[in-house]
């Protein structure tokens, strides 16, 4: 019998781009048991967004992650034009979903550089990188930035699509496509990744679904669950696409899924560009919102994104909370992790494509000793059992 | 089938090739057309109606004096350069320009001031 030892990983470690504390109970090679601890990165934005105007606080939402800004843009100034009851024009609700597209496209493209770094196979990482400079390039050409785009505002979008910009745009995304083709081919045939990724990182379908995994990790599993198809925002209703999925289980269908996003993402773009309307792009919007209260839904590209929305009929929300898609992958990543090897980890972390930056904002203040203090879920469970015995 | 190294053409091909990167003080990217990087004020179209520093998300602009004797301070480190001042100003008083190469070696540096 082989006594557990316990392995902590992070809060800085290299193989991980953020902070985040993982203890590993392991049993020689093989994970029994994680425990996941964050906190280290949060920055306070939900607080922040409170004391800033419904206009201002679209470029702070912005902020919220570097990759899937224009994800959370789209889901803040839809709740917000939801309490307001205004119809964006359709020209707008096309420039927003070629956006969403375009940064599936960037996203994806990066995870798989991410990822083919996370399992040592750096050339394919200089590759994916030096592509995805094509996509960011486009989306410099319209907006101005290459990441943080403030293409979004209240009523619409604030820079439009030109003609010329089109033709540069296609040219682009021929490239794309066919590199993306060129990718799925090294990734289903090239030796050192499927013995790295095949059966690695295992979540069951009925796992997947019971902890709440969204986005490509969960149609990695084999469940066909996506918010542009089931709950169609922006222009999502009017382009048809397949929602990709694979029911490998393991990182090999991730990365599968992933890339068949890019090159179905591409296809979107094309369809959205023939069917764009002429008009408008922005409205106008009153300064004060009404009472009430918004969720909005959007599939970033990690998966599904929620803001919810609350105003008191002054300029300022009275409270906005965001759930990214990587604190719903969480739980799942425990799942996974359970029962591989040591050295599988950061593969199977870099998996589930995490963003930490997005997801931190809990943080538990004792009012007695005026202490700021990032509890562990473990921590939080006890006082919440011992609150529920004294009360 | 599975084969041992599957970019091998690709890596063969690139033996031919430059490097794709740009070696930058030398070398330098022409900027897109709708860049948008230091603010630059004609105040003497300015009638101070405060509506920039009102719209600014990271409170980068103050105006000091009222109306058209206003002045402007405008706090370079903070920008986001989103450009909404530019939007809103209904006397085209502020306008983009494309200088991105914002490094100070003093903090006092930082903040322009626009002055009549």
């Amino acid at each position: 019998m082989v006594k557990a030892i316990d392995i902590p990983f992070g809060p800085q470690h290299p193989a991980l781009e953020e902070p985040i504390n993982f203890t590993f109970e392991v049993e020689e090679e093989r994970v029994v048991d994680v425990k996941i601890r964050l906190g280290y990165i949060h920055r306070g934005i939900e607080k922040l967004a409170e004391n800033r105007t419904y206009h201002q606080n679209v470029y702070l939402v912005e902020r919220i992650c570097g990759i899937c800004s224009f994800a959370h843009t789209t889901c803040y100034t839809q709740a917000v034009e939801e309490l307001l009851g205004v119809d964006i024009p359709e020209r707008a609700k096309y420039i927003r979903t070629i956006f969403c597209e375009m940064e599936r496209i960037q996203n994806h493209y990066l995870w798989l550089g991410f990822t083919a770094k996370a399992m040592g196979f750096e050339t394919l990482f200089m590759y994916t990188w030096r592509d995805r400079e094509a996509m960011l390039e486009v989306l410099e050409m319209i907006s101005g930035k290459r990441v943080n785009y403030g293409m979004n505002t209240i009523g619409g979008v604030r820079r439009d699509i030109t003609g010329k910009m089109v033709e540069r745009m296609e040219e682009r995304l021929n490239y794309l496509e066919e590199r993306a083709n060129y990718y799925k081919k090294v990734c289903t045939k090239e030796r050192s990744i499927l013995k790295r990724t095949v059966g690695v990182g295992m979540l069951e379908p009925s796992d997947a679904l019971n902890l709440c995994a969204v986005g490509p990790t969960l149609r990695a599993s084999g469940i066909p669950q996506d918010v542009r198809a089931d709950e169609p925002y922006a222009a999502y209703g009017e382009i048809p696409f397949r929602v990709v999925t694979y029911d490998g289980c393991d990182v090999a269908s991730r990365i599968l899924v992933r890339i068949d996003e890019i090159i179905e993402s591409v296809k979107m773009i094309r369809r959205a560009l023939d069917g764009m309307p002429q008009g408008p792009i922005r409205v106008k919007v009153p300064k004060n919102v009404p009472k009430g209260e918004a969720v909005s839904l959007v599939e970033a590209p990690r998966g599904e994104d929620l803001h919810y929305l609350r105003s008191d009929g002054s300029d300022r929300p009275a409270r906005l909370k965001v759930r990214a898609p990587t604190l719903a992958n969480l739980p799942s990543l425990r799942k996974m992790l359970k029962g591989v090897n040591i050295a599988d980890i950061p593969i199977v972390i870099a998996g589930i494509d995490p963003c930490l930056a997005c997801m931190e904002r809990v943080i538990l203040v004792d009012t007695k000793s005026k202490k700021g203090q990032a509890w562990s879920g473990e921590e939080l469970w006890r006082y919440a059992n011992e609150w529920y015995r004294e009360s | 089938m599975v084969i041992l190294m599957a970019m091998e053409d690709e890596l063969l091909e690139s033996l031919k090739k430059k490097p794709v990167t740009l070696r930058f003080p030398y070398e330098r990217a022409r900027p897109e057309d709708r860049m948008q990087a230091k603010v630059t004020w004609e105040i003497e179209k300015c009638i101070g109606c405060n509506l920039c520093v009102k719209v600014c998300p990271s409170n980068a602009i103050k105006l000091i004096g009222r109306g058209r004797k206003a002045e402007i301070r405008y706090h370079v480190g903070r920008c986001l350069f989103c450009g909404e001042c530019v939007d809103v100003c209904p006397t085209k008083a502020i306008q983009t320009t494309k200088e991105f190469e914002l490094a100070f070696t003093k903090p006092e540096e930082m903040i322009l001031e626009f002055r009549r």
